[in-house]
Parts: structure tokens; C-alpha cells; sequence
């Protein structure tokens, strides 16, 4: 699984410019699914069928990460740039950025009156090298993405875009390891999240689930000085009971709790004070779907540094296999 | 486009778009073979595929332009006769004070009065004033008297009158009748499927009529057609002018709402490098249109945005070019004419 991880982790793919992670995808899960398809949106949607096809869920993972898109190239060959998703201005400074064609840049501040202050975004630019506009290989429009090698030590990985390629390895991992579920499963493999989960809130419409699990990253509290939260690295996959965007359906918590318990498999409970995920646009689709997330620790996120431990992500696959495996129980 | 003039000077706040609807309706009915008004205002109609393909295309394409324009709503008659009101739609507090305003359906003349300047002190000027600050004067003395001509719920609308200036343009409301203008130019033309052509409410306060239409229409693909940002007065830094006067029509890659399908985008920009339409990219990252809400409608619609560049938009007073406004109609017509159905089958 940590090849798999790392070919995802390593791969260009920011929100609305999904396709290389899309390619990537649908080659691992190939003559794993009874159906596979693309949307408008670019979702990759893979059914698998179950034993009882009474019932749908809907297991989502979104490919997108965050990133830049250029606004202006300046008469220099410099590139102006503003955010895709949540890109925050501490820590960009020197960050490596490529684009789809391979171009790689580095970020560049202009001087500051106060040292003191975080510069915004419009004080930054991007150098590629270019020697002036018209010979520039980066034109407006182009997207950005943050560009680190995975690294794995002593149990713990290093990547970016754990947010959220290792949902992505987890759905994988689960295709592969799931012999037939109970219910029919639609794999959804999601286009833009992190721009306002724009992907999610479309499958979710065209599946019509009876239940949801999305997959994705939670914060980790456990470095130094950290806003508090109870989530940390280690302690097995974090159950969801809230974030900013969705309170889960306690029938569905109740349901993962019990099914962790039952499989003697370690979890943890998070409740999230800022950020959501897909599920937040699954719930509120059509006449409304039962939702839960299964979210994986992760510190640093929407850094080039994440980092999150191997266990964790273990733990995340052998509780969604189990789940998938048994009838969907809501009281 | 004769229809320009009588757009602009048409009054259609978000919520109150009869007049404009009714402008429309009235120029376009012999171009549309069904046509209908649902139930927030917006015009949906169709005009039926009138030439044949000769490679697959799709089935349904939808266009649409917001009919509403941003404005005020009365909020309270006060005691001293003024008018209070509260902005409807995004309005910088700064343009209100010293405007001119009609209020009502009876368009009653209003000022939004100021402090003369004898009166102030250097700290006053540094002030923005907030719009409950500020009232509209329609002469009246009294609370009675105001009640007589304007009541609470009321609109009111900037007055601005249309000119044109050689190549350009001014009037209020550009944002979005040079995108409704746009639209009626394109229903004279024959395509070789459904074209159905959209003219929205509630755009400006949350994309609310477009959301309903695209749910109720459904269409293939989506094309919003825009009046939107041009900041292009000379900077002091070399910074993007978002786009340009003349420059041709802005095509949106990103904003706040949206990320344009690749494939459309890709098609347009062919589209007008081979006829020599000159065109621009919006700056990423500004704004919102009604392509935000459709494109998410249902499962998922390939949607893309083309605008008329207007300087000073969301103001009173708004300067396009008319160079850009034909372009712009010249470049979507063109785009449509060569739209086939593998540009937006899925990748």
C-alpha cells in the first residue's frame, strides 16, 4: 500500500485539474469494479455490486488538492497568483510549486514595510525563470500544485496531499480487499472539494445513496502548543460526530462505533471545530442521506509536510472493509 | 444593438424583475418556440434545433444572463421624511453618497444627501458612511408625506441615463443587460440542437434563479453570459487589469463560484483563435455567475462564463465597449455553431 500512496501523494492534481490522479486511479482499479464511469464534474464513480442490492452506499474520496491558479504574468515573466482551495499565506515563502506541464516555480515575496505582518498572497509571486512574458511557460489560468517525494519512517509518512490521496489509497486498498459487500457500493472518487465540495454534491445526486461514508484527513492536537482537539497520531482511524459544515447522523456514528468494537479495531472520536468534507454536501442531497466520515489524523495539513501514521491508515481499511462487509444498521 | 439603451434604462432590482422580463419578452417572442415563467421570474425559452448536424452534438444547451440589476430596498420612512433604505446586492457604501435615485414603480426622484462640505471636519472626510447612515431625500417634510409616494419594500434604482461615446457606451446595469443584449442577438441565429435561453433572476443577491432553472431545465452544457470586472487604468505596480476595454470578450477560467469545464474552454479559445475573435482571460479568483449554480445542478452540467468587459461595475454608471459587446456575440455564436457532443463527454 505504501507504493500505492506514494504514486498518489506524488501526483499533480489541484481542484478542476484532476485528470492525472484520475488516470492514476482508474488504472489501480481496474477489473476491480462491475462499473466504472466519469461525470461532468470528473468524478470516477466504480459500482460494486453486493449481496443485497436493496440498498446503495456511497464511499467518497476526493482527488483534488489544494493549490494555485496564475492570475497575471507580469512584463518580467513573474506570475501573479491567487488560491485554489485553502491555501493560507504563512508558509508559502519559498515553497516549491509544478504545474500540469511539468513546470516547476518557486515562491517569491516582495519586500515587506512590516516584518511583523504576514504578507497576503498579492505581496507573492511565482518565479519559474522565465526571462520575460512572452517567453513565459506558465500562461494565466494555469494551476498549481505543491511538490514534495513521500517519505515513510519509523511508521510514520510524510507527504503532501495526504488531504486527500490517502482517502483515495483507503477506497483502493478496501476495492481490492472486499470480496463482495453486503450492499452495492459506489466507489466515488471526487473532483473539487476543497473549492466548496462541488463533485460530492453532484454524485451525490446522480448515485441517490441510502447511506454515505466519506473518507478524508482530520487534524492531529497532539504537537506542541496546538489549538486543543481530541484526535491524535496512532489511536486508530477518528469517527466523526462533528465538524463546521455537518453534525453525523448518530445512527451512523453508533453504527461505526459498534463495528470497530465488534472487529477489535482501535478508533477514536473527532469532532472538528474547523473545516467539513464531502459528506457535509452528500447529506444535504435530495431528500437527505444518512452520512458518517472515517477521517485519518493527520498533522501539518494543507502543508507540504503532512504527516500521519501508517497504523492509522491500516486501521481505516480493515473498519471500512468491515462496515461494507455487514448490513447498514441506522437505529 | 439597438436593444442596449432601452436594457439599461429598463429598472429590474433582484427580486422585481418584471419590467425588464417583460422588455425582453416583448423583443424576442418571434424568435422562441415555447417560453415560460416559473416561479421566481426567470424567462425560460426555447428555441428549437433548426439545422441538422452532421457529427453528434448535444442534446440541450442552455444560456443564460441575469435580468436584475443592484439596487436599493426601503426599509423604514422616517419621521423627517427621509427614506432609509439597505443595498440590495453588492454596493461599495462609498458610491451611495450624492445619488441620484428613482424610487418606486411611480419612479419617484430621490438624492441620497451629504453634509456640505462647509459643515465638515477633516475628520468627517476620512469616514465611510454606512448605508444606515444615510437616507434618500424625495422632498417630502413629513413621515405623511413621504408615505404618499414611496412605502417600505419599495425599490429604488440609480438614475443613470444611456449614452454612447463614440465606441463606448455608459449607463447603469451593464451587469447584466450587455449580457441579456448578448443573448437576444444570439436567438436570431440557428444551432443544431435545443437552445434554451435563460433570462435569470436573483443573480446578484446568491445566483437564486439560475439554480432553479438549471434544475428545471437540465441542459447538455451551459454558457452564462456576463457583464463583469475591468480595472484597467494605468497602476503603479504591474499587476493584473482583471481585463481590458476592447480587449474582447473575458472568458472565466475561476472565480469564487466555479472552475470552468476544460473541455468548453478549450473550445472557445479554438473557436476564437481561428475566426480571429479577440478575447481575454478574466482574472481568476473574482466574482461569482450564474455558471457557479448551474454547473452544479443535478448530476453535474460542463458550464463556462463569457463577459462584456464593464469598467466601474457594480456603480452607478458603467462604461462598456461596443466593439467588445459584438465580439462577444460573434464568438458565442461561433462556439455554438461548432459544438459538438464529445467536447463535454466526460474524460
Amino acid at each position: 500500500m505504501k507504493e500505492l500512496v506514494k504514486k498518489l501523494t506524488e501526483t499533480y492534481g489541484p481542484s478542476g485539474f484532476e485528470g492525472q490522479v484520475r488516470e492514476l486511479i482508474a488504472a489501480e482499479i481496474k477489473g476491480l469494479a462491475d462499473e466504472v464511469r466519469t461525470d461532468a464534474l470528473g468524478n470516477l464513480f466504480a459500482l460494486k455490486k453486493g449481496k443485497d442490492s436493496s440498498k446503495k452506499a456511497l464511499v467518497a474520496a476526493h482527488m483534488d488538492e489544494i493549490g494555485i491558479m496564475v492570475t497575471h504574468v507580469d512584463k518580467n515573466g513573474f506570475l501573479r497568483f491567487t488560491r485554489i482551495g485553502g491555501i493560507r499565506p504563512l508558509g508559502l515563502p519559498g515553497v516549491r510549486v509544478v504545474f500540469g506541464n511539468g513546470v516547476t516555480g518557486g515562491i517569491g515575496v516582495e519586500k515587506l514595510d512590516d516584518r511583523a505582518k504576514v504578507p497576503d498572497l498579492d505581496k507573492m509571486y511565482i518565479d519559474v525563470g522565465a526571462l520575460d512574458k512572452a517567453s513565459s511557460p506558465v500562461q494565466v489560468g494555469d494551476a498549481g500544485a505543491f511538490f514534495q517525494p513521500f517519505v515513510a519512517q519509523q511508521g510514520r509518512w510524510i507527504a503532501k496531499a495526504f488531504d486527500d490521496r490517502i482517502g483515495c489509497a483507503i477506497l483502493i486498498e478496501t476495492l481490492r480487499k472486499l470480496k463482495k459487500p453486503q450492499h452495492d457500493v459506489y466507489f466515488v472518487f471526487t473532483a473539487q472539494e476543497e473549492v466548496g465540495v462541488r463533485g460530492a454534491r453532484v454524485a451525490a445526486f446522480a448515485v441517490d445513496p441510502d447511506f454515505a461514508i466519506a473518507i478524508d484527513i482530520t487534524v492531529a492536537a497532539d504537537t506542541p502548543e496546538c489549538p486543543p482537539a481530541a484526535m491524535e497520531l496512532g489511536k486508530g482511524p477518528a469517527i466523526k460526530v462533528m465538524d463546521n459544515g455537518m453534525v453525523v447522523h448518530p445512527g451512523m456514528k453508533n453504527w461505526m462505533v459498534k463495528t470497530a468494537e465488534d472487529a477489535g479495531i482501535p478508533y477514536q472520536f473527532e469532532v472538528l471545530e474547523h473545516g467539513s468534507t464531502d459528506a457535509m454536501a452528500i447529506q444535504t442531497a435530495r431528500e437527505g442521506v444518512p452520512s458518517g466520515v472515517l477521517s485519518v489524523p493527520t498533522r501539518y495539513a494543507h502543508t507540504g509536510c503532512e504527516m500521519l501514521d501508517e497504523s492509522d491508515v491500516q486501521n481505516t481499511v480493515r473498519l471500512l472493509v468491515e462496515l461494507l462487509s455487514r448490513q447498514v444498521e441506522l437505529a | 444593438m439597438s436593444f442596449l439603451r432601452e436594457l439599461s434604462e429598463a429598472r429590474g432590482v433582484s427580486g422585481h424583475e418584471g419590467e425588464v422580463r417583460t422588455l425582453i419578452f416583448g423583443k424576442i417572442r418571434n424568435l422562441v418556440d415555447e417560453y415560460r415563467v416559473d416561479a421566481l421570474g426567470n424567462l425560460i425559452t426555447l428555441r428549437k434545433a433548426r439545422v441538422h448536424a452532421d457529427r453528434p452534438v448535444p442534446k440541450k444547451v442552455m444560456l443564460a444572463a441575469h435580468m436584475d440589476e443592484i439596487g436599493l430596498m426601503i426599509t423604514e420612512v422616517a419621521k423627517n421624511g427621509l427614506l432609509r433604505f439597505s443595498p440590495v446586492g453588492g454596493i461599495d457604501p462609498r458610491l451611495m453618497l450624492a445619488q441620484k435615485v428613482l424610487v418606486g414603480d411611480k419612479k419617484i426622484p430621490g438624492v441620497v444627501g451629504v453634509k456640505p462640505i462647509h459643515q465638515l471636519k477633516p475628520e468627517d472626510m476620512k469616514q465611510i458612511l454606512r448605508h444606515d447612515q444615510l437616507g434618500i431625500d424625495i422632498g417630502a417634510t413629513s413621515e405623511s408625506q413621504a408615505e404618499g409616494q414611496a412605502r417600505v419594500g419599495d425599490y429604488a434604482t440609480f438614475d443613470t441615463a444611456y449614452e454612447e461615446l463614440g465606441e463606448v457606451a455608459k449607463g447603469k446595469a451593464f451587469d447584466d443587460r450587455a449580457g441579456c443584449a448578448v443573448l437576444m442577438e444570439l436567438l436570431k441565429a440557428d444551432y443544431p440542437f435545443d437552445l434554451y435561453a435563460v433570462f435569470t433572476v436573483q443573480e446578484e443577491v446568491g445566483l437564486r434563479g439560475s439554480r432553479v432553472a438549471a434544475y428545471a431545465v437540465e441542459p447538455d452544457c451551459a454558457i452564462a453570459l456576463e457583464g463583469t470586472v475591468c480595472d484597467d487604468l494605468p497602476k503603479k505596480k504591474d499587476i493584473s487589469p482583471t481585463t481590458r476595454l476592447g480587449a474582447g470578450p473575458a472568458i472565466t477560467v475561476m472565480d469564487h463560484t466555479f472552475i470552468a469545464h476544460q473541455g468548453m474552454l478549450r473550445h472557445i479559445v479554438n473557436v476564437a483563435e481561428k475566426n480571429g475573435i479577440p478575447y481575454q482571460f478574466k482574472q481568476p479568483g473574482i466574482g461569482g455567475t450564474d455558471a457557479g449554480a448551474i454547473h452544479t445542478a443535478k448530476e453535474g452540467v460542463p458550464s463556462v462564463t463569457v463577459a462584456v468587459p464593464c469598467r466601474y461595475i457594480h456603480s452607478p454608471v458603467l462604461l462598456l465597449s461596443l466593439k467588445d459587446l459584438e465580439n462577444t456575440v460573434a464568438l458565442v455564436r461561433e462556439t455554438l455553431r461548432t459544438l459538438t457532443a464529445d467536447i463535454i463527454r466526460p474524460e
